[in-house]
């Protein structure tokens, strides 16, 4: 009987202190948060993203600052960040870092977000729009809402890009709970951010997405770039999983609204 | 009765449950759900969660027009010799009026297709033998109705003589807004060069169109349509699994999507099923009561390409839409300059 009841404390007591284990990896203990798995066993990333911070305004810290156009008022201002450059240093070369300025003060005529064109990796991930990761054993596809961009990243064996693009050419593989992709191929037109950081074609991209919690992720991009910077470079963020009821991509078509910029001057004057 | 055995068994259950309970949110993982029953002898693959696996890269290239020529009647099938001799006319130089070219017909102007990866020696029929791909007795769009052929008549009247006055009055294809290659339904080219790639992941297919990145993110999840009141270019669709096949339904268009002069009420669905493994029939049925007296069913056999899907930035290198008004304003200054 005695033993009994002290077999029974002792079962309780191993009970409690397996539960306050399982308590203390769910309460964000990133480093040993283990994810949800697909059917095949894989960390799931499948769901629709976002990250929720300044960083398209400017990879840097920054602080809040009027908008581009007087006329819009408080409405469309830049709103102020922390950055998310570790270090807060970006690395420039003394010529691209004239270049950098001369983008910066520039931006609205120069920027190829203006101008609804692809925004190439890693900008894609931090626009303000969500995109949805579809996962399944032998590629993953990322569609992101802004201009309805779009890449299919190969598991398999590491294949070359046929030539260089403004999405590139991503490769992935897995690494313990997480998705590494390799990025290369990117053409030379597409910026960092609205704030003028920008790189050449000899881009290479490494980025890393590691689950952190059921609705969270982290993520991490080390961007490479022999032409423009002296060393390579790393940002980092959380990204934030969309869990509103049917939550999806919409259609965010913004060639029609970038069209009165580029071709507008273009139309036929009234009268003409 | 010895009480060792009990207290090992209370301990083993102590360290069951604290296992259990220290594999924090592992219960997402599931076996896979029971295959659906095979409709015929070939049973098509399955994804690692219990779907028809309809994954990899397609192209749908095909000759077979989409309206039946008119000297075939009711015939709705060719002869396995009608097909192989039709063939070989179309790939020595002499398509007729079974085939459809589509841009690569002779025209006054076009593109060196050539450039483009055009290649003769690749055209085919349909390999379902097909003589249209509007399908039934019939194989034509059924009449337009009165109402939409006034409807698209007034629109077109209040275009003419303003085509160059803005990009607004420009195509939407020109525009890089809605290529007619990546409307949906998806109808094909007499070339290869239409690619395709499906990707599928728990609740969702996506369909990657290589022209213009065009990508389709359809939830199998029994969700409704959006809003009424949101109107989109390519619409709103959802999906959901009959036995092997993938049906799409869609609805929420623009009134200026206009397929083959539709309306708004513009609703599509779509039916895709593996036939075999590089083969997949993809069947829609486009019904518009404010366009056509009735619904009318299409039928396109894909089959499996290499790849690889590349990107195609239509807007990024748009330089036409410039180029064009650029064009119509010099010509409005000489015009000018000539009548005064």
């Amino acid at each position: 009987m005695r033993i009994w009841f002290s077999a029974s404390v002792s079962a309780l007591m191993l009970t409690i202190a397996g539960l306050s284990l399982a308590a203390m990896f769910a309460s964000g203990q990133s480093a040993a948060y283990r994810a949800p798995r697909t059917p095949d066993g894989k960390p799931n990333l499948n769901g629709i993203w976002q990250a929720l911070n300044t960083a398209d305004w400017d990879l840097q810290g920054h602080t809040a600052a009027k908008g581009p156009m007087p006329a819009l008022g408080a409405v469309f201002a830049i709103p102020p960040g922390l950055g998310v450059v570790e270090g807060d240093e970006i690395p420039y070369l003394p010529a691209a870092a004239a270049k950098k300025k001369e983008n910066q003060a520039n931006w609205m005529k120069l920027d190829p977000e203006v101008k609804c064109y692809l925004p190439g990796v890693p900008r894609a991930t931090y626009l303000p729009y969500p995109f949805q990761i579809v996962q399944s054993p032998e590629n993953i596809l990322m569609a992101y809402e802004y201009a309805g961009g779009v890449r299919t990243i190969n598991m398999g064996a590491p294949t070359k890009a046929p030539g260089d693009s403004w999405m590139g050419w991503s490769n992935g593989r897995w690494e313990g709970e997480t998705l590494v992709v390799d990025v290369t191929s990117q053409n030379d037109q597409t910026w960092f951010d609205r704030a003028g950081n920008f790189h050449s074609d000899a881009l290479h991209v490494v980025e890393r997405y590691t689950p952190r919690s059921a609705d969270t992720l982290m993520y991490e991009a080390t961007i490479e770039d022999p032409k423009v910077f002296s060393r390579p470079w790393k940002i980092s963020m959380p990204l934030y999983r969309h869990v509103e009821k049917n939550a999806k991509i919409l259609e965010y078509k913004c060639v029609e609204f970038a069209e009165e910029l580029l071709y507008g001057p273009l139309s036929k004057k009234p009268g003409n | 009765m010895s009480r060792r055995p009990l207290l090992s068994m209370a301990a083993l259950l102590a360290v069951v449950i604290a296992l259990l309970a220290a594999a924090p949110a592992n219960g997402q993982t599931q076996s896979s759900a029971p295959k659906a029953p095979a409709a015929k002898a070939w049973t098509p693959p399955h994804t690692p969660d219990g779907k028809p696996n309809l994954q990899g890269i397609w192209t749908d290239n095909t000759l077979t027009p989409m309206e039946r020529p008119k000297g075939l009647g009711a015939k709705e099938f060719y002869t396995d010799e009608e097909i192989a001799e039709l063939t070989k006319r179309a790939r020595t130089g002499s398509v007729g009026e079974e085939g459809d070219l589509g841009a690569a017909r002779q025209q006054a102007v076009r593109y060196d297709l050539e450039l483009y990866g055009f290649d003769p020696s690749k055209l085919r029929f349909s390999p379902n033998k097909r003589t249209s791909l509007i399908i039934g007795p019939e194989g034509v769009v059924p009449p337009m109705l009165p109402q939409a052929r006034e409807r698209n008549a007034e629109r077109a009247a209040k275009e003419k003589g303003h085509e160059f006055d803005s990009y607004a009055h420009r195509p939407l294809s020109e525009r890089c807004i809605l290529m007619n290659q990546e409307r949906i339904p998806m109808t094909p080219g007499a070339n290869e060069g239409n690619l395709l790639q499906i990707v599928q992941g728990p609740g969702y297919v996506t369909l990657v169109h290589e022209i213009d990145h065009s990508t389709r993110v359809i939830p199998t999840d029994g969700r409704p349509h959006v809003p009424q009141s949101m109107r989109l270019w390519q619409g709103d669709s959802v999906g959901h699994w009959e036995g092997n096949t993938l049906v799409v339904d869609t609805t929420n268009f623009t009134n200026l999507t206009a397929y083959r002069g539709s309306s708004e009420k513009l609703h599509l669905i779509e039916r895709f099923t593996r036939t075999a493994d590089d083969m997949m029939t993809y069947q829609f049925t486009v019904e518009d009561p404010a366009t056509w007296a009735k619904p009318w069913t299409a039928e396109v056999v894909w089959t499996k390409s290499k790849g690889p899907v590349y990107e195609w930035a239509c807007h990024e290198g748009n330089t036409m839409i410039s180029t064009i008004l650029n064009g119509a304003r010099v010509a409005e200054q000489e015009a000018a300059k000539k009548a005064k």
